[in-house]
């Protein structure tokens, strides 16, 4: 229908832009009635989504004809502010960021470096980048669950974790419980893409491969090698963010720090 | 972090064998002071000296097991009876031997408790269980926080009569939190008052409580 009324490309880009944010804000305005309150993170999200993304767009060109150096700042600033994005999924708990900086930092840093070297990702910056940021976004996303799982179940068991520490155990013990919920909770996604793959989840980068000429074989194999690099990526992040930010959720005297109450 | 003063110059000495009762409305610090104690918090100033020694100077688990504490709540861990009263040492690496727990089981009058659930326990028996579990670390300090707030009368007074018990033959010093005065008279050699986090009374029971 939209093609009826707007005939440029970007025009008609833009118009369905609209009509997708409009139906995402429409859902968020529903669940209201249910006292949930996620209109205004949704709406924040959807503006900055698109003018990042058209930001980006506009000089897509240029990056990817720099030379093959650059991927390497473009994807460390991509972990960057992945760090920033998930590590606000830990409100209240100090050192957040740099705890998810450096677990997607190892995380996808290391399944890239890995996986270049070899040759399961193709260096020139046209496929390193795409993978790259594939991996960083599931490493970002799988980070945020732990980090979001990981506080509320410490501020669902505060009585149980102090009562630990009362009979003399220390934070890994008390924690222990919550560290693996979490880790387990955050892994589901890429579990999940992984077991659906090719029966739910037909992903874009194989339409792509084999419109672009590659074996539609080849493409589908690659698409495992990317979702077993997606869950290899988002294994390691979620075993060092839970790690590190359990160290966080505790005094250096092993006093529980994350407590219920207003942010500080 | 904001700066609310919730204990403030509190001090108090307390002996072997001897309870002191704290008493205080809601929101006094009455919690708060235990929490310093066995340092659940950390204190902005002031300290505990624990048989002489400053508290700083032992590491927090081996003072936590040296002070043990029972909740409103009792929190008992999922899984049997045994598996909650060997928490403690076995953080240490120590294993209670069969023999030891049913001791203590039987201490608390729980005698033949060891395998049961937790899940299906009264409150007054998770109770009975929360003091074994503090006294298989061997403390020399008892930190009782509105322990029986949960109980009905009946079982309130067993667990008192089984505090006043392993108070007087471990040779504890305890601090009972209580809300209910008549409790602090019941159980308390002293009797301390919080009022704003502030020791406002110290004495005997029947001075500081009245007739």
């Amino acid at each position: 229908m939209l093609k009826n009324f707007f005939h440029g490309q970007l025009a008609l880009g833009l118009a369905q832009a609209a009509v997708a944010a409009a139906l995402a804000m429409l859902v968020m305005v529903a669940a209201r009635r249910r006292q949930i309150r996620l209109e205004g993170e949704t709406a924040q999200a959807l503006l900055r989504g698109i003018v990042q993304i058209m930001v980006v767009g506009s000089i897509l060109v240029l990056l990817l004809r720099g030379p093959r150096w650059t991927s390497v700042f473009l994807l460390m600033g991509m972990i960057a502010a992945a760090g920033k994005i998930s590590g606000g999924r830990a409100k209240n708990i100090p050192g957040a960021f740099q705890v998810s900086t450096y677990a997607i930092a190892c995380g996808a840093g290391l399944v890239i470096a890995l996986m270049t070297w070899a040759g399961a990702i193709d260096t020139a910056i046209t496929s390193l980048i795409p993978v790259g940021s594939m991996l960083i976004a599931n490493a970002m996303n799988t980070n945020g669950l732990a980090l979001n799982r990981f506080r509320a179940e410490v501020l669902a068991h505060v009585g149980e974790i102090e009562t630990g520490l009362a009979l003399g155990a220390g934070p890994e013990e008390v924690a222990l419980p919550y560290t693996q919920a979490s880790y387990q909770a955050s892994l589901i996604p890429a579990i999940d893409n992984m077991r659906s793959l090719g029966i739910v989840w037909v992903p874009g980068l194989m339409a792509g491969m084999v419109l672009s000429g590659a074996s539609p074989m080849y493409a589908a194999v690659y698409q495992f090698v990317v979702l077993a690099m997606i869950l290899a990526a988002s294994g390691i992040t979620s075993l060092i963010s839970t790690t590190l930010i359990r160290a966080h959720a505790f005094s250096p005297e092993e006093q529980l720090v994350l407590q219920p109450g207003p942010g500080k | 972090m904001g700066e609310l003063v919730i204990v403030n110059d509190v001090s108090l000495a307390l002996g072997r064998s001897e309870v002191l009762a704290v008493v205080g409305p809601s929101g006094s610090g009455k919690t708060s002071l235990l929490r310093l104690i066995n340092r659940l918090d950390e204190p902005t100033a002031g300290t505990v000296l624990l048989e002489g020694a400053d508290y700083r100077s032992i590491p927090p688990r081996e003072l936590r097991r040296r002070v043990g504490m029972v909740t409103q709540r009792p929190f008992l861990f999922p899984g049997t009876v045994f598996d909650n009263v060997e928490y403690g040492p076995r953080q240490k690496g120590e294993e209670l031997a069969s023999g030891e727990v049913n001791e203590l089981l039987e201490r608390v009058g729980l005698a033949g408790y060891a395998q049961r659930d937790v899940a299906h326990l009264s409150g007054g028996e998770m109770q009975r269980v929360s003091l074994a579990r503090a006294l298989a670390n061997r403390p020399r300090m008892l930190l009782l926080d509105e322990p029986t707030s949960a109980l009905d009368d009946t079982a309130k007074h067993e667990v008192e009569a089984l505090f006043r018990s392993v108070v007087r033959q471990n040779g504890l010093a305890a601090i009972l939190v209580t809300h209910d005065q008549a409790q602090a008279a019941r159980l308390g050699a002293r009797v301390a008052v919080i009022e704003k986090g502030r020791l406002v009374k110290m004495g005997l029971p029947q001075e500081v409580l009245g007739a």
